[in-house]
């Protein structure tokens, strides 16, 4: 069994915890330099507004329905999203971080107790700990994992918690198609046109006719709907949202020197999977720590996030990025045991164009990785490498609206008051 | 979030003349995060503005440690959600009833007043505050 815990609208959630006012208001969050919407709250859903929509094509609709616009805050997101993913660890030790917001967790692990009753506790401390509420779907297959999420999200009186089980098919038919995990736009258009409207449709097509009208993949999805499992922990029908590379250091690692060349080779690594996967990261994501188990050794845990100002798979731009938030954040005199990277917020194509960036620079890069990739690949991986641990300026972005890194800078902690009323 | 304060623990005594070799080696190093933050997944911190919790030891820009996770009872201090707002109060519990109750020192006692919440605090109560760090070396 598997269950996917989601959090619900995340970024505007976030927003709200150190801000409780914002509760029933209509929130949206802008893409990096405040270009468009990429994250809304229920309520700024209802209005119609839509993930994409430039923020300059809505200046009336935010002023006439009092919008909050907040600017997007990824050191706050991405240390929310860590307290959230730490709690759902406490609970099964197989956790699959699927995107900044989403996980999918490996059920068997909780021999004999009750899944449902668990998640809910689950539920109720994430919400309790950290104050983002989250929904939970529970079923026999990710993709039914997904779609019991889904339902959960729509049926409030399910209390956040939905379990597809051995009568699958109420809840199939309350699905639509364009709402399963991994059918596309284009999948569930053609689909409509073969009259399956449903989740529960879809399941009535026999699998060799989906594979022959659409791929594998369809098909393969369609028998998780019936409770086949095909899709494996870190494995999905979709294009990845996150990329994670962190390995144990067989001796532990005491000097920066050892450590940068750790974080630098898990970003090499991670880098050349996003090229060869044609995805670009926009939010990096670090860490590194010493062993959690040692009642010896004392204990040092760092974590940092940074936001790209444009969308990117370059090698060298992402091990700058690293090292320059890892470099304050390592302490001499303490054995790490761990170092990794999440790469967060992928994306296909292209990177985003850059206000900052020349044209030139960004076809440089681009050989350069061309290059590196093509030499790396015929003669070997790791034939051609940075050495560089250089820094370089950081370029600043148009973020007019974001709120205080609540969690994560001393100067910007949330104000209670001691005052009157 | 948690910022190191690491504090060495010198093995070696002061002693005039050369320094023992062995001080270089620090034997154990404590950490205020190990006495202040019990669990670091629901512990936020937030800074106090104002004087009405001066009684409770709490002043006009201390830090407060805060724990969302530490089930808020009769008598803890707690940051709550007054006016969408985080104001820190004491909670006072009695019967079916909640108290928010502010806790000046003499000077402007009577100047606030408390506030009365039903029995279901949960949605009102956002975390309790654990620890205040003040710093003595400034004058608000």
């Amino acid at each position: 069994m598997y269950a996917l815990a989601d959090c619900n609208n995340f970024y505007a959630s976030c927003e709200r915890v150190f801000e409780p006012n914002l509760e029933g208001k209509p929130v949206i969050v802008l893409s990096n330099n405040d270009g468009c919407v990429i994250a809304r709250s229920e309520e700024s859903k209802k209005l119609g507004f839509k993930v994409g929509d430039p923020i300059f094509k809505l200046k009336d609709c935010v002023r006439k329905h009092n919008v909050i616009v907040r600017s997007s805050n990824f050191a706050l997101y991405g240390d929310m999203s860590r307290r959230v993913m730490q709690t759902i660890r406490l609970f099964s030790p197989d956790v699959e971080v699927y995107s900044i917001d989403e996980a999918f967790i490996q059920l068997d692990g909780l021999h004999g107790r009750n899944y449902e009753e668990e998640m809910r506790r689950m539920r109720a401390t994430i919400l309790r700990w950290t104050g983002i509420p989250v929904s939970i779907g529970i079923g026999k297959t990710k993709t039914l994992a997904k779609l019991a999420n889904h339902y959960a999200k729509k049926n409030i009186e399910t209390g956040g918690v939905a379990k597809i089980g051995e009568h699958p098919d109420e809840m199939l038919k309350t699905v639509e198609v364009g709402d399963i995990w991994g059918i596309g736009r284009q999948w569930s258009k053609k689909l409509r046109n073969m009259g399956v409207q449903t989740a529960f449709d879809l399941c009535q097509l026999a699998p060799d006719n989906i594979r022959q009208s659409f791929n594998i993949v369809a098909m393969k999805t369609a028998m998780e709907l019936h409770g086949q499992k095909h899709f494996a922990f870190e494995q999905s029908p979709e294009q990845r949202k996150t990329l994670l590379r962190s390995r144990s250091f067989a001796n532990p690692v005491t000097s920066w020197q050892e450590l940068s060349e750790a974080i630098a080779s898990h970003v090499t690594s991670a880098a050349e999977k996003l090229r060869n996967e044609s995805l670009v990261s926009k939010v990096l994501r670090i860490f590194f720590h010493t062993s959690l188990f040692s009642h010896t050794d004392p204990h040092h845990s760092a974590h940092a996030t940074v936001e790209f100002t444009s969308s990117t798979n370059v090698t060298h731009t992402i091990i700058k990025e690293a090292l320059r938030l890892a470099e304050p954040l390592y302490k001499k005199g303490f054995k790490y045991k761990r170092a990794g990277i999440y790469l967060l917020e992928l994306s296909s194509g292209s990177a985003q164009k850059c206000l900052f960036e020349t044209q030139e620079e960004q076809v440089r890069d681009k050989q350069m990785m061309t290059v590196l990739d093509a030499i790396n690949t015929s003669m070997g991986k790791g034939t051609l490498h940075f050495a560089s641990t250089g820094f370089t300026k950081v370029m600043s972005m148009r973020q007019l609206q974001k709120s205080p890194q609540y969690t994560t800078h001393w100067d910007e902690l949330p104000t209670c008051v001691c005052g009157l009323q | 979030m948690v910022k190191e304060l690491r504090l060495p623990l010198v093995g070696g005594r002061v002693e005039a003349g050369f320094p023992s070799p062995a001080d270089d080696f620090i034997e154990r190093s404590i950490d205020l995060n190990e006495q202040m933050v019990t669990n670091p997944i629901a512990t936020f911190f937030v800074r106090a503005s104002g004087r009405s919790m001066q009684g409770a030891g709490i002043h006009d820009g201390d830090l407060l440690v805060v724990d969302r996770s530490v089930h808020p009872k009769h008598g803890s201090v707690v940051i709550a959600i007054i006016d969408g707002g985080l104001t820190v109060k004491r909670l006072r519990k009695r019967d079916a009833q909640a108290l928010l109750v502010p806790e000046p020192n003499e000077v402007d006692q009577g100047a606030y007043g408390s506030i009365e919440v039903g029995p279901d605090t949960d949605a009102i109560i956002w975390g309790v505050v654990t620890w205040s760090v003040h710093n003595l070396q400034c004058t608000h």
